[in-house]
């Protein structure tokens, strides 16, 4: 490796090396076994001598890849439908559950950060609520609303409204005292102060909450699509078990890996513009 | 109507103390008083209270008792005719130096345009040698430069007092005599009310017209108020060769070392004042005698009718 190379390009380099291993080594292990004998008439028939069931090797997965991301909005039916579709649905049910958990979330935590009696009032509603498994909410949510959809979207909510709670909460609390005491020395409101200091200051804080929170809210996604089934890529990975098609499963897999690290990258960036060094 | 634009009376402050009955005061019947337009600093050892003073004058800690005046009205609770430099800055980190400045100057005067209010903010700016700085990140300042926009932020508010609660404690020896002497500057051209804590003596003796001296704590009183009677415009490097300078240090550095730990735990009477004193008037042949007893007439003098 030549010394003169960024650490950035030595890392790019070395991503792609071990991609390439990686996916050589997987390739490998799951080639069928060399036939010693002769094919009989009936295994002939079914087009190879391996009886044994084999996870799909990479190669087979990138040309799925190719065929399912060249026309990813296809729709032929209920148990048919386009990757793009699936995830599109699943990402409207994360981004609203999450959009309703955020517009309780953070003047919930702004009351909690600012008023120890409403922190120490809420505090074991919250430490009860919290450690529940959002899935655990599902039937009862499928009863009171009565719509798997809407059911899907409440389970985003109630998973995604802890950690930017909490952080919120948190940041409010933890601002420092002598900013606050710079915005009492200058006589501003309370809502100012809120808005010009509190807010900012804790910024950091709430935007880390919600990187938690949308993180949480993917993972928790494909298992409750999974139970209400219909659409998504949680039920996509499902049917496609069914199906056994595991190619497509590696391969939706791997699209729920990509999204995900998307959603975070996208937090993470907007984290940059709030962070400020003392 | 009190002859002071400051009167401190009678000011208390306890804490209470786990597991006694009776709280632990700091310090009580405090009185003294600030004109308008003088630079007194405050100097005494940790725990006299001299921060807890600053915060009543400021309004952001209420005394357990007595009061302090402003301009004929009661200080209750922060305003902005009260303009703080803390020690630590407190600049806001998210903004940048001129937003810093903007900040106090729109929370003084909400109704300005755009443009008055930069151009104010940018005049204190200059005042303290930072017009080129204006959209750097305090945090891409150092100490010093960091405080001179915490001064040109209080100075900008043009509060009626300004207080300053140690504000070159955290700088390092050859940053804090230069800003010391921008702020000696400043302050003639502002001629504003200005309070300082201080630690370091040649610090208030080169600011300060008057130096109210504590002694230590618990049961701290203010003790003594040295006036500095050294002709202005001063300077760092010529203060020392004034006939008045050592007179006053070593009046202080006495006062300091050896009498505020005598004093210690022995609380004023209500109403009483510090004795006024004038070192430099005193006619001390060496430092090697004692400590000057001071005439118990000359603090009836003191007190002011009230």
């Amino acid at each position: 490796m030549p010394l003169n190379m960024s650490l950035r390009m030595k890392s790019m380099l070395l991503t792609v090396v071990f991609s390439i291993v990686l996916l050589g080594l997987w390739e490998l292990v799951v080639q069928p076994p060399e036939s010693t004998e002769p094919l009989t008439e009936y295994e002939m028939l079914l087009g190879s001598s391996d009886q044994e069931a084999r996870v799909p090797p990479p190669s087979k997965v990138i040309t799925l890849a190719f065929k399912e991301l060249g026309d990813p909005f296809y729709d032929a039916g209920p148990n048919d439908k386009g990757i793009g579709i699936q995830l599109g649905y699943s990402l409207y049910r994360v981004l609203t559950g999450f959009f309703m958990a955020f517009l309780i979330a953070i003047p919930a935590g702004f009351l909690i950060g600012m008023s120890p009696l409403m922190y120490q009032t809420l505090n074991p509603f919250i430490q009860l609520l919290r450690p529940i498994s959002p899935l655990a909410w599902m039937p009862l949510a499928l009863f009171v609303i009565r719509d798997s959809e809407a059911s899907a979207i409440f389970v985003i909510f109630i998973c995604s409204i802890w950690p930017m709670l909490v952080n919120t909460a948190f940041g409010v609390a933890n601002v420092r005292e002598d900013w606050l005491k710079v915005a009492s020395t200058h006589e501003l409101s309370h809502l100012r102060t809120a808005f010009t200091v509190i807010l900012p200051a804790a910024a950091p804080t709430i935007l880390t909450g919600m990187r938690i929170s949308i993180g949480i809210a993917w993972l928790v996604i494909v298992a409750a699509e999974m139970l209400v089934g219909g659409t998504g890529i949680g039920y996509y990975v499902w049917n496609e078990w069914n199906n056994l098609d595991l190619t497509a499963v590696i391969f939706s897999i791997l699209m729920i890996g990509l999204v995900g690290m998307i959603l975070d990258l996208l937090l993470s960036s907007a984290l940059k513009f709030v962070e400020y060094k003392e | 109507m009190s002859q002071y634009f400051v009167h401190v009376q009678n000011l208390a402050k306890r804490y209470p103390v786990k597991g006694e009955k009776e709280p632990t005061t700091i310090y009580e019947n405090a009185n003294f008083g600030i004109h308008k337009g003088e630079f007194v600093c405050i100097i005494g050892h940790s725990g006299c209270g001299k921060s807890t003073i600053l915060n009543a004058l400021a309004g952001l800690d209420e005394p357990t008792e007595g009061g302090v005046i402003m301009d004929g009205q009661e200080v209750v609770g922060p305003s902005l005719d009260r303009g703080i430099v803390f020690q630590n800055y407190s600049l806001l980190p998210w903004l940048t130096v001129f937003q810093n400045v903007y900040f106090g100057v729109r929370a003084r005067w909400p109704g300005w345009t755009k443009e008055k209010l930069d151009d104010h903010c940018n005049k204190y700016l200059e005042m303290v040698g930072l017009g080129g700085k204006g959209k750097l990140k305090p945090s891409e300042l150092s100490g010093g430069m960091r405080q001179r926009v915490s001064i040109a932020r209080a100075f900008a508010t043009e509060p009626k007092l300004l207080l300053l609660d140690e504000p070159f404690g955290a700088l390092d020896a050859l940053t804090r005599g230069l800003i010391q002497e921008e702020l000696v500057k400043i302050w003639e051209e502002t001629q504003q009310t200005v309070f300082m804590i201080t630690h370091d003596v040649d610090e208030a003796i080169l600011l300060a017209d008057r130096i109210i001296v504590m002694s230590n704590g618990p049961k701290a009183r203010v003790a003594e108020s040295v006036v500095v009677d050294i002709p202005r415009p001063r300077k760092r490097s010529t203060i020392i060769d004034d006939p008045g300078y050592y007179k006053i240090r070593n009046y202080l550095v006495d006062f300091l070392v050896n009498r505020s730990e005598e004093l210690s735990g022995k609380s004023p009477q209500p109403n009483e004042y510090p004795v006024t004193v004038n070192p430099v008037a005193i006619n001390r042949p060496s430092d090697t005698e004692p400590p000057i007893v001071i005439d118990q007439a000359a603090e009836k003098l003191s007190v002011p009718a009230a």
